[in-house]
């Protein structure tokens, strides 16, 4: 028997997620799927994790609309579900005099937008507030609502309310088509078995152009990964606290050196498109590239404190703004199209579709309760997702309290981030579980410091083994075909 | 066990280094001394290696790694050493604080005389030599694969690529060999070895295990897994030369490209770190900048032998003893003195008998009740009175002293504590 629903989203990522826990919210049952073993394991997973005030997209943009609306809705969010958001604000900052004018645009197209918040600084002022900036440093546009926050915290988080309110989330699968009804959408085919719903929602990131054309919209769409890579510096040894922007050019907002909300100092994107779009592959002439970018803001940062370094990919697609008069060709799509029934399609969510993505899925709402939808909120909603214990941020006292509760805390098995194996364990175990290296490390934050899992790794393997009940053979990095390990040693009884 | 609120010297760390200083610590004279392991069982790094060529220096026997570590073990459990286990120290104190997590224990506080700091070092990642190329499962640095296979019992490959020709990285590429797995190549930047050369020939020679110097990876490929790298050759700026890359299909790449000393804790401690080592600035005592925290082994600079890492060891645990035991003989020679009858508070409220010369101590005291008659100010050690003096009343209102003159110093190193009281005569 086919499992029926009212809604399915197809995508776990940021946006994904968090409209699978906005529809939540009304009667009706709903189910997420995404193909991979975790959730935010595309664009989501590699990203500047900026919620940006909104002075960067073009004026009357769906885009620019989005970010400044989605950007006044992360306090209210981060309060609900739980999640680590520090509105910082950020800088952007004009490095010579020649960069100066492009202050003066920014500044103008921020009022366009409805950016609050917004002014010039001078060099002098810029220079104060950051010591570490180049002495070049003529002027910088602040922006008070940018914000910094963890997207894996925000995605997961939003999931587990979703799952809390009553939706289904099934990961490892994968959209293969639509069941068509006519010209009706009535559910979707995957590997994992078909699944009747009266909705699909299309938010699956860089594939969304390969939905779409499932159900026939838009055929003329398409995304064109944008590569972006980063490093990541060791806090112990960097700490540049603010968020600084280069001016923006032809190819982007440029290379910035921000923060995380976690204390390490970040570098990146450059913007490289590629036709891949599972190639997250580093460069060296792309490290090189954001080095380059980096130094012109920070001229003192040496290499041999980078940790880590990845890179992501940006869903770019290629539809025109639908405002007239408006010269842009690569707008978001957010839509209910004309040509089918029961299908809301979206499309080419880059950045800044982190900072967009509540925005993004009130949108969604509205749209469903205008093409007729009765959504009914449910009498037993809960919008809060209480955060699980994380022993790093803890004081000494709260720490001994929770060890005295669960000795499981007591035992720490990444020594960089001072991660437990309580909080492993209650990962494992949570609304949606985790189930490979990766999936823990994204919830937890372990592995990603100065050892970068050299330790943690062999004590994960065991852990993620024996609760989940199956060899330490079976146990993955980031789903199947990614095994630890091989097989026995010689002389080891199997 | 139970657990003291303070110990002489606490080590952290039980490797070569820890097990040695927590030795000489106790034949020094220390009385308590701690070993905080994280792991389960004592020795360290030493436990996972299994091979051969410890104890050379100083056993002048050629020993495993865990039989090296059972002769320390052994020795410091017959001295009395006790030890914590299954525990992760999270923060030293320039004050010599302990804060520790332990699954036994849960979350503990120990304070400790002297410390030593034999934490080892750690391996250098994928990142630090900026490896460009995909992110699949199958990068290892050589030591957590040596955990994998030594103590897990599992083998994370079946064909591998070694970059780097550090120790770790040799033995691991014979160990390998050894399961059955095939190593098909082993890389190293530099123009020379930066392993032993003896690990050179019976690790890699012995098996026809080919070795390239000057050459690194530029690429891994793979989503999952690693299914190939892109090697190539380099100049001395260590610039890629065109025209030599190979790709070689592999499912695991093992990195042992350095190591660097575990100093985290003690930049929590305020210990100053040398730039050009990673480890602390210590002296000939391995003493840190910061007086009773010492260090010893990798954590202050990288040795090539656990042999000679024991060695610096027994400095550390040397010097950690005598300054401890210096300083509990401070603290035991300041004596209480107590409020006794009819007093309310007396201060100062020690003497360091150490301390006592020609000058005299003057007694400052309260009363509790006023007696409105001729009373008197004793000082006895609990038998026997040490001083006198008279007064024509006492009132709470007015403070009261008493001298100590060098005459009565002889009583007062002799007592374990002073009383002072005032009584009616």
């Amino acid at each position: 028997m086919q499992e029926e629903y009212d809604f399915i989203v197809i995508g776990g990522g940021v946006v994904g997620c968090i409209i699978a826990r906005s529809i939540s919210r009304y009667e009706g049952r709903v189910l997420l799927i995404d193909k991979e073993a975790d959730l935010c394991m595309g664009t989501t997973a590699a990203n500047t994790a900026i919620v940006h005030a909104g002075y960067d997209p073009l004026p009357n943009t769906l885009k620019a609309r989005m970010n400044v609306k989605g950007n006044a809705m992360w306090d209210q969010l981060a309060g609900e579900l739980d999640f680590a958001f520090e509105r910082r604000g950020d800088f952007v900052v004009a490095v010579g005099e020649d960069e100066l004018p492009a202050l003066d645009v920014l500044l103008t197209q921020a009022k366009k937008n409805g950016v609050p918040g917004c002014l010039i600084l001078s060099g002098p002022e810029v220079r104060r507030r950051e010591k570490n900036i180049t002495p070049e440093t003529s002027g910088a546009l602040w922006a008070s609502t940018g914000g910094i926050c963890d997207p894996f915290a925000v995605t997961i988080a939003a999931a587990e309310n979703a799952v809390m309110n009553g939706a289904v989330v099934k990961l490892n699968t994968e959209f293969q088509d639509f069941i068509m009804e006519g010209n009706r959408i009535i559910g979707i085919k995957t590997n994992r078995g078909e699944f009747l719903s009266r909705w699909v929602i299309n938010a699956a990131g860089l594939f969304s152009d390969v939905v779409m054309h499932k159900a026939g919209v838009r055929p003329e769409f398409k995304i064109k990964p944008r590569k972006g890579e980063y490093f990541v510096f060791d806090r112990a040894d960097v700490q540049i606290d603010n968020v600084l922007f280069p001016v923006p050019s032809d190819k982007g907002k440029g290379v910035l050196v921000t923060t995380t909300v976690h204390g390490n100092t970040i570098l990146g994107p450059n913007a490289e498109i590629i036709d891949d779009k599972e190639d997250t592959s580093t460069t060296i002439a792309g490290m090189d590239e954001i080095w380059a970018g980096a130094r012109k803001l920070i001229p003192s940062l040496d290499r041999k404190h980078v940790i880590a370094t990845f890179a992501g990919l940006r869903p770019m697609g290629n539809a025109p703004c639908k405002v007239p008069g408006v010269d842009y060709n690569a707008d978001y799509i957010i839509e209910i199209p004309d040509e089918v029934q029961g299908f809301v399609n979206l499309g080419g969510i880059e950045s800044p579709g982190l900072a967009s993505s509540p925005a993004i899925a009130q949108e969604v709402i509205d749209l469903l309760k205008d093409a007729g939808e009765e959504l009914r909120e449910k009498k037993d909603w809960d919008p809060i997702r209480p955060s699980r214990p994380r022993f790093r941020d803890m004081s000494q006292k709260d720490r001994k309290l929770l060890v005295e509760m669960d000795p499981s805390y007591g035992r720490i098995i990444c020594r960089c981030e001072d991660v437990t194996e309580g909080e492993i364990v209650a990962e494992i175990h949570a609304p949606v579980p985790a189930t490979t290296y990766d999936a823990i490390k994204r919830r937890t934050w372990l592995g990603t410091g100065r050892c970068q899992g050299g330790f943690d790794s062999p004590r994960v393997v065991e852990i993620l083994a024996r609760e989940l009940r199956v060899s330490p053979l079976r146990i993955t990095k980031l789903g199947e075909g990614s095994e630890f390990l091989f097989r026995p040693t010689k002389n080891v009884e199997g | 066990m139970l657990l003291k609120d303070t110990y002489d010297v606490v080590i952290i760390g039980s490797g070569p280094g820890g097990l040695a200083a927590a030795v000489e610590a106790k034949k020094e004279g220390a009385e308590d001394v701690l070993v905080i392991e994280r792991d389960a069982e004592l020795g360290g790094i030493l436990l996972q290696c299994i091979h051969n060529g410890f104890g050379l220096e100083i056993f002048s026997e050629d020993l495993p790694g865990p039989s090296y570590a059972q002769r320390y073990i052994d020795e410091s459990l017959a001295l009395g050493v006790e030890t914590l286990l299954d525990t992760i120290v999270l923060e030293v104190t320039p004050g010599r604080k302990i804060y520790a997590s332990s699954s036994r224990f849960g979350f503990v506080e120990i304070n400790a005389r002297a410390i030593v700091l034999a934490m080892g070092c750690r391996e250098r990642t994928r990142a630090m030599i900026r490896i460009p190329g995909m992110r699949p499962a199958g990068v290892y640095t050589a030591g957590t694969a040596q955990r994998f296979v030594n103590i897990e019992g599992y083998m994370p490959g079946e064909k591998y690529v070694i970059l780097g020709s550090g120790d770790i990285g040799l033995i691991m590429a014979r160990r390998l060999t050894f399961e059955g797995a095939k190593v098909e190549r082993v890389l190293e930047i530099l123009p020379y070895l930066s392993g032993l050369t003896r690990n050179y020939v019976q690790c890699l020679q012995d098996f026809d295990i080919p070795l390239q110097f000057q050459h690194t990876v530029k690429n891994i490929f793979g989503k999952n897994r690693v299914e190939a790298v892109e090697i190539a050759a380099v100049d001395e700026r260590w610039n890629f030369i065109p025209g030599s890359e190979e790709i070689i299909p592999c499912d695991t790449l093992l990195l042992s490209v350095g190591l660097i000393p575990e100093n985290e804790l003690s930049r929590q401690a305020g210990v100053e770190l040398d730039p050009i080592t990673g480890g602390p600035y210590v002296d000939e005592s391995r003493q840190t900048n910061v007086p009773g925290i010492f260090a010893a082994g990798n954590v202050v600079h990288v040795y090539d032998l656990a042999d000679w890492v024991t060695l610096a060891g027994y400095e550390a645990g040397k010097g950690a003893a005598k300054f401890a035991m210096a300083l509990r003989a401070s603290e035991n020679a300041h004596i209480p003195v107590i409020a006794g009858n009819n007093v309310h508070h007396v201060v100062p409220q020690s003497i360091n008998i150490n301390s006592l010369g020609e000058d005299e101590i003057e007694l400052q005291l309260r009363v509790l009740k006023p007696i409105e008659d001729r009373v008197m100010i004793e000082v006895h050690d609990g038998k026997n009175q040490i001083a006198r003096k008279a007064a024509r009343y006492a009132r709470p209102g007015e403070m009261n002293t008493i001298t100590l003159k060098a005459k009565h110093f002889a009583d007062v190193e002799k007592a374990s504590s002073i009383t002072v009281e005032v009584n009616p005569r």
